[in-house]
């Protein structure tokens, strides 16, 4: 089984297909509260990230993405898990928001630039565990490509 | 990593000291400063809040939690534009449930010691924070305008922590508050550009919008810029580029105060790109989603308009004719800046040309717009950025002469000549 290791920024546990996004996301404006992708020039515009290991770059935009993110936690269309390339203060802001309001978890995990090729090259369901100390992110049917 | 060392003043907050919802909020103060690596906190003099725009149930919830635990802000705190105008409730058409939860979460935000500004151009409002003071705003525009044009110190905050940081006067030290982070990463050299194009507060909506781009999450400094660069056109730029990068911080060799020279603020051999007019004109016809000439509304003030964009405005329409009657024109600002262009007669020239001022919201925001209007006209790069998204209409970009001009003629009138500038 592959296992990738990266860092916690908000702590969780999720399994979930990943959604790979060519570009970042700023989930005011670029995501509606039903999870669908509604940002004109994105390229996964009309995806919904709901229930999915969401795989993105990095963030972008509004500061409102926490407010947005954490109104999708609650209503259950957010994602399962967002695994970027940089940490994400605004992010992470919602899910500890969410985490403190509604005791739900939403794991963001940061892997390197290396480990994250690896995961955007791997179909398949992903379970995604961000303890305290680490994060990984194990592949449950086949290996991810090797490194 | 440096490990986060917390003061005297933490700890006993973070113990429940100053009461529960300072508590609360100081958690999660901390809780960001281990994600950002910061090695303390720091105090901020003041706080401008975006969480009083309603999303939904978990801000309402958020903030009456922060109320039930007795929070009150610890710092001057300006409120972010919320969901309705207060003052001209018509002109919003939200649904009853939306109305009623924006306007308790606006109350709710105003009940825990916040100035009800609802603005997100609060540096348009006498109360400026200085150079290098420490300042925890949020709204992407307000922070990069916080930052570059008045040299205060903000990191890119979001919602939560915004009224966390005003609650316990604390934020992390990390990102923008710090020397390091506040060098340019990218150089674009406006050499090339003409000044009369850059005299258009829209060219520095479009060349915000590419220096986002280029710059992403990094520091862009601008060289080669005319003389005389105003405030509005750096609001302009300022609200692009946080919109299509994460830019947070930029400079203008010889303007932003920061960066009298390139040497002060750029370290010898960062990248340089050059901007020519034809970049600007590719970025401008990108953010016209909008196909052929047609135009239902003028929607101008993302950012709000600031009292000198209205007596621009004022001195184009003059005496001329008034909009044309198949073109709605909406004007966003603050009450503030209404009260002042009301004074000196503006709102007056505005309204009579046929424009509705909207205050304490946005109309790319909000169900301001009326259903019908399919294809909207603006010199914004902000709101042409974010519109067809968020309220699903086809935006046209154009200099305000252009704007106005084609507000009247009822279809797309295009300065050419000043794009190819």
């Amino acid at each position: 089984m592959g296992e990738l290791t990266g860092r916690t920024v908000f702590p969780g546990e999720a399994t979930g297909i990943p959604l790979v996004l060519d570009a970042p996301l700023s989930f005011w404006g670029g995501t509606d509260l039903t999870g669908r992708i509604v940002d004109e020039h994105h390229p996964q515009r009309g995806a919904v990230v709901t229930g999915r290991v969401l795989v993105l770059p990095k963030a972008r935009g509004s500061s409102s993405s926490s407010s947005v993110l954490a109104e999708q936690i609650r209503s259950g269309t957010g994602p399962a898990a967002l695994v970027l390339t940089e940490p994400d203060a605004i992010l992470m802001l919602g899910a500890w928001v969410a985490a403190e309001l509604y005791g739900h978890r939403l794991p963001i995990v940061v892997l390197s630039a290396e480990d994250y090729g690896r995961l955007c090259a791997r179909p398949g369901p992903v379970t995604v565990e961000a303890g305290p100390e680490r994060a990984t992110i194990t592949a449950e049917a086949a290996r991810f490509p090797p490194g | 990593m440096a490990d986060l060392a917390l003061s005297e003043e933490d700890e006993a907050m973070l113990d429940g000291a100053n009461g529960p919802a300072a508590q609360l909020c100081l958690r999660m103060v901390v809780a960001l400063a281990r994600v950002r690596g910061a090695p303390r906190l720091l105090s901020v003099a003041s706080a401008h809040v975006d969480g009083c725009l309603y999303h939904g149930q978990a801000g309402l919830d958020f903030v009456e939690r922060l109320a039930e635990l007795g929070g009150r802000v610890a710092v001057p705190t300006t409120l972010n534009v919320g969901s309705l105008d207060l003052r001209h409730p018509d002109l919003v058409h939200a649904d009853a449930e939306t109305t009623a939860n924006a306007r308790r979460l606006m109350a709710g935000y105003t009940a825990l010691g916040c100035t009800p500004t609802w603005t997100c151009a609060p540096y348009q409002l006498t109360h400026r924070p200085s150079f290098g003071t420490h300042v925890a705003w949020a709204e992407s525009n307000a922070i990069v305008f916080a930052n570059s044009v008045l040299g205060a110190r903000t990191d890119r905050y979001g919602d939560f922590l915004d009224i966390g940081a005003a609650i316990t006067g604390r934020a992390p030290d990390a990102g923008l508050h710090q020397d390091v982070n506040r060098r340019a990463t990218v150089r674009l050299d406006c050499a090339g550009l003409s000044r009369r194009l850059l005299v258009e507060d829209a060219a520095w909506g479009v060349l915000g919008h590419l220096a986002g781009r280029v710059a992403g999450s990094g520091v862009p400094v601008l060289t080669g810029v005319p003389d005389g660069v105003t405030e509005d056109q750096l609001k302009a730029f300022g609200a692009a580029t946080a919109s299509s990068g994460g830019v947070g911080l930029f400079h203008v060799v010889g303007v932003t105060p920061e960066a009298p020279s390139l040497s002060a603020v750029a370290p010898a051999g960062i990248p340089v790109r050059e901007v020519a007019a034809a970049d600007l004109r590719a970025i401008r016809d990108e953010l016209t989603t909008a196909s052929g000439a047609g135009i239902d509304a003028l929607c101008l003030g993302t950012p709000h308009f600031s009292v000198t964009e209205f007596a621009r405005l004022a001195a184009l329409l003059g005496d001329g004719p008034p909009f044309h009657p198949g073109v709605r024109a909406w004007v966003t600002t603050s009450r503030a800046v209404l009260a002042e262009a009301e004074r000196l007669g503006y709102a007056e020239t505005t309204r009579a040309a046929g424009a509705r001022i909207v205050v304490d919201t946005c109309s790319y925001l909000t169900p301001v717009l009326d259903e019908e209007v399919r294809t909207a006209m603006t010199n914004s790069g902000k709101w042409a950025w974010y519109a067809p998204g968020n309220i699903g209409v086809a935006v046209t970009l154009g200099s305000m002469a252009e704007c106005v001009a084609s507000a009247r003629a009822g279809h797309l009138i295009r300065d050419e000549e000043l794009w190819a500038s």
